[in-house]
């Protein structure tokens, strides 16, 4: 088998006496979606915010392609091609979408001063990509709807040549037209081979975009299986009991 | 002009008033044209009232306050809180604050007064040209290092910067008394002087104002027409050409007539003869009335006779520094990644952090600005008074923070302007010396600038709602 493109392994976190991350280890292979799944404070977003840099672990080991890597802050991850969508967003509200979309990363003239208008045009060709409604440039994103202000975060996550995507609930904000825009999107994604970490609570839409899904509980994980080899219920027993069925491969949460 | 997206052909936007598609076309601020409405507001009101209660001084409304004398005082008054409230906006748009801005002026003052006088004078000797280099170079780097520090136990040490601060306007006052032990340290060097803009020692002339005058229109017009052509390359909507040439109209005519009124105040009489007799110049007879005094018939009116020796002062140095400090600091929170992350900083500092910013060196970055502009208004300051004292900066941290959030920027961070604060620091002054001018005790004084900060904001949250 191939590389992993990503591999966690043994990662520990804790706050105060919390273990909010026990042991856990997941893995992600290029064109692959690994669905995260678990109740809420299961430790599934705290455990990519140890990936994204938010976070920095107390112990375990991060692989990026087979190569041990130390991730200490945000500017750690994205210089390794790891990209994320939080679930609050993290967008900064007083500025415009292009300023969002470019913030830490921001096109400069030769004069290296900010390259407003280049930044706006190359905006408005990303935001027509993922939606073609969006018209407004020029105001502060608090303004935005929150389907519009979700477009803004996922425009600045696919913008700059992710390899690892890790999607915090991306459609919790949305409608279904537009959760169905981001599940096109994520299938043109991982055609492209990027490799998508998807944490959602709808099992509905990790049985349609993941490969592979992996259940947390209380910080540990209970289990990974590819999703053609477990149904809804299995699942459901997995995020509630901790119960791991047959097919999938049990985790140290595992009861 | 095909090009020409202008928003009054939408039919959605037809309907709003002209008021509206006035300002989206010219994209200038309402609340900033408030200000200045304000602002010429209470100039007309004191020009009146000082009129009424004092008598005719040459105002434009019979008073004392429009006189380009009193504009003159007042803008060199402004010159160094301004200078302060530009770096203050940037911290207050980050959710910091800094209260220790006052004793560190204090601070950098004596220090650069008593390295000065008892260190370089008497190594260099008196008037040594070096004198004034080291001293400018000092006490900015010192300001720099003081305001450093203040942001490095702020960022890394996370202690709030309230109190971080607070302590720095104990310790650094009582710095400032320590070093100059309490005394006067005085006198400063003769070119270091400059810097404080007191006739004679100061002026740069009504030629050197108009020169600067037509350097800041080519300035506008070049801003406007770069603007303009960076638009069209990414072919984004324009704004109107009538809006356009308004812009160059507004901008120009303000620079003239501002140039016009600082050059048309001349030098009070006994400094011309003294700045005569020094130079040689002849001054010219007049007829001596009962006093032994030499007078000149103006029309009716005997005046003090020196025709053909005036001297008119132009912009003073203080202002000039503070007009490109502003410059400077525009530049840098509007063009450049610096500013912009001052901005996301305050938007939202998690999201600015998991954007990769390194949010606590910009923390550092940001006090460090403010303490090397502490340390130009230290220079100014103790410039124009000819000396420092540990009180140099007595109160300054409110007047700044108040200049600050009177020209609109919010303590709840992420919102606020340079040219908003340094307008701020205009008003205030005015006030303060609007209510000299009418004779009113001192404390009187500080009751209404407690008042108008208050009321400022408030205007500004009723404004700020009524938009949403």
């Amino acid at each position: 088998m191939a590389t992993p493109l990503i591999e966690m392994r043994d990662i520990s976190i804790a706050f105060g006496g919390i273990k909010a991350v026990d042991h856990a280890s997941v893995d992600l292979y290029p064109g692959e979606v690994v669905g995260l799944l678990g109740h809420n404070g299961a430790g599934k977003s705290t455990l990519i915010k140890v990936v994204s840099g938010a976070y920095k672990r107390d112990s375990g080991q991060i692989f990026v392609e087979g190569n041990e890597v130390s991730i200490n802050n945000p500017r750690d991850a994205k210089a390794l091609g790891i990209e994320t969508i939080y679930q609050t967003l993290a967008l900064a509200d007083n500025v415009d979408a292009a300023a969002n979309l470019y913030l830490g990363r921001e096109l400069k003239t030769p004069m290296g001063t900010l390259d407003d208008v280049a930044m706006e045009a190359e905006t408005r060709k990303v935001m027509h990509r993922l939606n073609p409604n969006f018209k407004r440039f020029k105001e502060p994103v608090s303004k935005l709807s929150g389907g519009q202000r979700q477009s803004v975060a996922i425009a600045r996550a696919i913008h700059f040549n992710a390899r690892i995507l890790i999607m915090d609930e991306p459609t919790a904000a949305l409608g279904p037209q537009e959760t169905a825009q981001v599940g096109e999107l994520i299938k043109q994604l991982k055609e492209e081979g990027i490799g998508i970490f998807l944490i959602s609570h709808d099992l509905h839409d990790v049985f349609d975009l993941a490969d592979r899904l992996c259940v947390m509980k209380n910080g540990k994980v209970v289990g990974t299986a590819k999703t053609t080899d477990v149904d809804h219920d299995e699942v459901l027993g997995m995020i509630i009991a901790g119960k791991c069925p047959p097919k999938a491969i049990p985790g140290p949460g595992a009861m | 002009m095909s090009d020409e997206t202008n928003s009054s052909q939408s039919p959605a936007l037809q309907k709003e008033g002209a008021l509206t598609r006035f300002f989206r076309a010219t994209e200038i601020d309402a609340r900033i044209l408030g200000m200045i409405a304000a602002l010429l507001l209470i100039w007309i009101s004191f020009d009146i009232a000082s009129g009424i209660l004092r008598g005719n001084f040459g105002g434009l409304l019979g008073g004392s306050f429009l006189t380009p004398r009193n504009l003159w005082t007042l803008s060199v008054q402004t010159s160094s809180i301004a200078i302060m409230s530009t770096g203050m906006v940037l911290l207050i748009v980050m959710r910091q604050l800094d209260l220790s801005v006052g004793s560190m002026l204090s601070l950098v003052a004596v220090a650069g007064a008593v390295l000065q006088v008892f260190e370089l004078v008497p190594i260099l000797g008196v008037g040594h040209p070096a004198i004034w280099m080291i001293a400018v170079v000092f006490c900015i780097s010192l300001g720099a290092l003081v305001g450093a520090f203040n942001g490095l136990i702020t960022a890394y040490a996370q202690i709030p910067a309230f109190i971080v601060t607070l302590g720095g306007l104990l310790a650094y006052s009582g710095l400032a008394f320590f070093l100059g032990r309490g005394e006067t340290v005085a006198p400063l060097d003769k070119t270091f002087e400059i810097f404080g803009g007191g006739i004679p020692i100061s002026w740069i002339g009504p030629f050197w104002s108009w020169v600067l005058a037509g350097i800041a229109c080519a300035g506008i017009v070049y801003g406007i027409v770069n603007g303009r052509r960076q638009r069209h390359r990414f072919k984004f909507p324009l704004r109107p050409m009538w809006a356009e040439f308004f812009l160059v109209f507004l901008g120009c005519s303000t620079v003239l007539g501002v140039t016009n009124i600082m050059n048309s105040y001349p030098w009070p009489f006994k400094l011309i003869e003294n700045h005569a007799k020094a130079n040689g110049v002849t001054i010219p007879a007049g007829i001596e009335n009962k006093d032994g005094e030499a007078v000149c018939m103006a029309g009716e009116q005997a005046v003090r006779c020196l025709d053909g020796l005036i001297y008119y002062t132009g912009y003073p140095v203080p202002v000039i520094i503070a007009l490109v400090v502003g410059l400077a600091m525009t530049f840098l929170a509007t063009r450049t990644a610096f500013g912009r992350y001052v901005y996301a900083i305050g938007g939202n500092p998690e999201a600015a952090e998991l954007a990769g910013i390194n949010t606590k060196w910009m923390l550092v970055k940001a006090f460090a600005l403010m303490g090397a502009l502490v340390g130009v208004s230290a220079i100014v300051s103790s410039a124009r008074l000819n000396a420092a004292t540990n009180a140099l900066g007595g109160l300054n941290e409110l007047y700044v923070i108040a200049a600050t959030v009177i020209g609109g920027t919010s303590l709840a961070g992420g919102v606020g302007t340079i040219y908003g604060a340094m307008l701020g620091a205009l008003m205030m002054q005015s006030i303060i010396s609007g209510m000299s001018l009418l004779n009113l005790p001192a404390a009187f004084q500080n009751v209404v600038v407690g008042v108008v900060l208050v009321l400022a904001v408030w205007l500004d949250q009723l404004y700020s709602r009524r938009v949403k």
